[in-house]
């Protein structure tokens, strides 16, 4: 049979079966199980009332437990057995422990976990910011937010052309190495590929080191403190910043002493370590239009009178926007944050369709996937499958917590 | 607001310039493979998609020469033109790779096997010679021409008929859809009806599920592969459609039970109340007061699940195969990636024929998606 007609068959066949079901099951409950007529009508429509939810949820349930929380504990369970089938403890884990190209993928997502959220988040609020004070504002929203409809392998093309690398001499057709080609090393190319970039970075550099500053200087005072888990959460993105502040100046010691190939193209996807930032940035590119939607709303939910106190205060733009701003819409940019977070740990196309990890850009997802269906290794993909789930666990954590807040 | 700050323009400026060049990154990407589907690959190769609308000079790969030969002055000529009618004007030209650029156009070339070949810079050619070259290989010629723009929908008809990669572009179209379409309508059913559930009705543990709910929201769906995969085979379902539906349905269950959940939560009480003391049941109520009422979240929920099962690949690598008549878009995109990566006419056209259901869905319906987003994570 057709599949076209196959699905069509599917959606009628579902739907029906999705409507009979409900109205079914309640017609047999209002009707045969416990009318509410007779001498027993009171008992009969509290029962029938106890028994109703679970008739409504049942479908949605059976869904879920069979195909979300089964699966994390089957996952579990293959990931301590061995291929016949036999206990086999932490064998798994050590064996995915030996592995360079695990190592690499553990490596390559603790970056792909700073950078992306960071990046698509910044540049989220830029463009939120800076669309909301225009009249085309609207326009450029739309254009912005688009690649969100594109399919990440859709986006992996757009971006391979970009990245595209013909042999010397002949014309570039990749945008990426057409620009780098333009760089003949004179006066040109080092206001903008030295000085420029070298002063974006000590900037960079100066903000995170006063942000630990701010984030650590409070502690010092035991009455400041307060909560031990804020305490331990401050602590934690302190260090964080650390190590990006670390990173960026050994990026900063290269950008000044490196000399730059000028004049032959660049094959900017096996390029070590660099290639995974190029990655990297077609996951930026669609995430960015998600956090401008999110964070042009928070911002337009700001009071207007803490921001007409600031103006007359005297404050700049500037100021408003960082100390006025920004921290009332601290909350929606964690849940954006968080949000990105989860879709980089799930991240696969990407690297599969532009580079399958080869070069260094080997990631935990794809990891997962080249030993559950290459290798057939299932024990070992199953236990890094569980690493992904470890990784994720403090979000699932920490948004029950705050779900179940709300719901009191 | 800054107009109470009094100095604006300046400012002003600065943001108008800083938006455009913000959406000009932005576009700039899908632009270049959007032009590019629409050039030939001869084109696509010799120059760059930012100069397509350029007359350009470049050195177009060899073309060898043929045509019916004539019997004319006691000499065997053949007549013809190097282009159909594409208004090129050759500049150089030549007969070996070694020298492509050898003659001037309208110079006369002695070839090797003694016949004279003259080139105009039309493109129109002359190849004589004095014996019949009925029996000879036709010789090969280089040639460096301006040629204007051109656009063609060439590619695009390529990609949808023929097969590339073992499937043709339309098949794994047809694939996806079948994919897509009851993915996305069967769970919104299921899901409203849980969601009205966890909304509006009393029942010991409901605060728990909500958590359950939330928390599943997160769990990477990439644990669920080979469990489920062996569920499938050992219930008989195997590799197929059926095993895509479900697993789609399942996987889109949590968002949509938050989304629906939060968006009736939020309906008044009263209307609900009012309806409960008229006698109307809990079926009733559902179906003819909160489903209408939904309809904006609904549709939110919709398109999300359209785009992420239309645009989705592992989920459909995984449970519905990788032979030729299982692939989808996404798929199918991979495949020519790893056998076709160079021929960009090929993968520029066949990415916007997998984009374009998408982005149309996306541009229609941008305002239910922007609520929807809404509604899944502000607070």
């Amino acid at each position: 049979m057709n599949p076209a007609i196959q699905a069509l068959f599917v959606i009628v066949g579902g739907v029906g079966g999705c409507i009979g079901y409900f109205y079914l099951s309640n017609l047999f409950l209002d009707k045969v199980l416990y009318p509410p007529s007779g001498p027993n009508a009171g008992r009969n429509i509290n029962r029938a009332n106890l028994i109703r939810p679970w008739l409504f949820l049942f479908p949605a349930l059976f869904g879920l437990s069979l195909y979300l929380a089964y699966p994390v504990l089957a996952t579990l369970w293959l990931s301590v057995h061995g291929k016949t089938g036999d206990f086999v403890g932490l064998d798994n884990y050590r064996t995915m422990a030996s592995e360079g190209k695990f190592w690499e993928s553990m490596r390559n997502n603790m970056l792909w976990l700073i950078v992306v959220p960071a990046l698509s988040t910044a540049f989220g609020l830029l463009a939120a910011q800076l669309t909301d004070r225009i009249k085309w504002g609207n326009l450029a929203k739309s254009l912005i937010f688009m690649p969100m409809a594109i399919s990440f392998v859709g986006a992996s093309v757009i971006w391979k052309l970009i990245y595209d690398t013909r042999p010397e001499g002949s014309a570039q057709i990749g945008l990426l190495n057409a620009l780098w080609l333009q760089f003949d090393g004179g006066i040109g190319s080092v206001i903008a590929l030295k000085v420029v970039p070298a002063l974006i970075l000590i900037s960079t550099i100066a903000a995170a080191l006063f942000g630990i500053w701010a984030l650590l200087s409070p502690l010092r005072e035991v009455e400041r403190r307060g909560h031990p888990g804020i305490v331990a959460v401050k602590i934690a993105v302190a260090a964080l910043l650390a190590f990006v502040s670390y990173e960026l100046v050994i990026w900063l010691v290269g950008t000044l002493t490196a000399t730059l190939p000028y004049g032959t193209p660049q094959t900017f996807l096996s390029m070590p370590y660099w290639n995974s930032y190029f990655l990297m940035i077609v996951l930026v590119w669609i995430q960015t239009g998600f956090a401008m939607v999110i964070l042009s709303a928070a911002l337009r939910g700001v009071p207007e009178e803490t921001i007409e106190a600031a103006i007359l205060d005297g404050a700049n733009p500037f100021q408003i926007f960082f100390q006025i701003k920004v921290p009332q819409i601290m909350p929606t940019v964690v849940v954006v944050w968080t949000t990105i977070t989860i879709v980089v740990l799930k991240v696969f196309d990407i690297v599969l369709a532009m580079t399958n990890g080869q070069w260094e850009t080997q990631v935990l997802a794809n990891y997962m996937y080249d030993k559950l269906f290459r290798s057939l290794d299932w024990g070992v993909g199953s236990a890094s499958a569980m690493i992904i789930m470890l990784l994720v666990t403090p979000i699932l954590i920490w948004n029950v917590y705050n779900a179940r807040k709300e719901m009191r | 607001m800054d107009n109470i700050a009094g100095k604006k323009s300046a400012l002003q400026w600065a943001v108008h310039l800083s938006t455009a060049l913000l959406v000009a990154l932005w576009v700039l990407p899908t632009a270049g493979l959007l032009v590019s589907s629409f050039r030939t690959g001869d084109q696509i190769v010799t120059s760059g998609w930012w100069r397509a609308l350029m007359t350009q000079e470049s050195q177009l790969a060899a073309i060898r020469l043929g045509g019916e030969e004539v019997e004319k002055d006691g000499q065997f000529v053949i007549e013809g033109n190097l282009f159909d009618g594409q208004g090129a004007e050759i500049s150089r030209w030549g007969t070996s790779s070694k020298e492509p650029e050898a003659y001037a156009a309208g110079e006369t070339a002695t070839l090797p096997d003694g016949q004279t070949l003259t080139v105009q810079a039309a493109g129109a050619f002359a190849l004589a010679s004095a014996t019949t070259m009925a029996d000879l290989r036709m010789p090969r010629v280089f040639v460096t021409a301006a040629t204007p723009p051109d656009f063609t929908l060439g590619n695009y008809s390529n990609v949808i008929s023929s097969p590339m990669a073992g499937q043709s572009i339309g098949e794994a179209f047809l694939n996806t859809l079948t994919v897509a379409i009851p993915s996305t309508i069967i769970p919104i059913l299921v899901a409203a009806f849980a969601a009205y559930a966890l909304a509006w009705m009393d029942f010991p543990g409901r605060p728990l599920l909500v958590a359950f709910v939330v928390a599943l929201l997160v769990v990477p769906l990439q644990l669920a592969l080979i469990p489920l995969l062996q569920l499938h085979n050992a219930i008989g379902i195997g590799k197929g459609y059926l095993g895509v539906w479900l697993a789609h349905t399942s996987f889109g269950m949590p968002m949509a039970i938050y989304l629906l959940r939060n968006y009736m939560a939020g309906l008044p009480r009263d209307i609900i109340e009012n309806a409960r003391v008229d006698g109307a049941t809990d079926f009733q109520i559902f179906i003819k007061i909160i489903l209408p009422l939904s309809f904006p979240v609904l549709a939110s929920f919709a398109i999300f699940q359209f785009l992420w099962t239309w645009n989705d690949l592992l989920v459909a690598l995984v449970f519905l195969g990788t032979g030729n008549d299982q692939q989808v878009l996404t798929g199918n995109l991979v495949n020519l990636m790893g056998s076709r990566g160079g021929d960009w006419e090929i993968l520029s056209a066949s990415a916007f024929v997998s984009i374009a259901v998408p982005l149309a869905v996306f541009f229609a319906m941008q305002k239910y998606l922007v609520r929807g987003l809404l509604a899944g994570s502000v607070k």
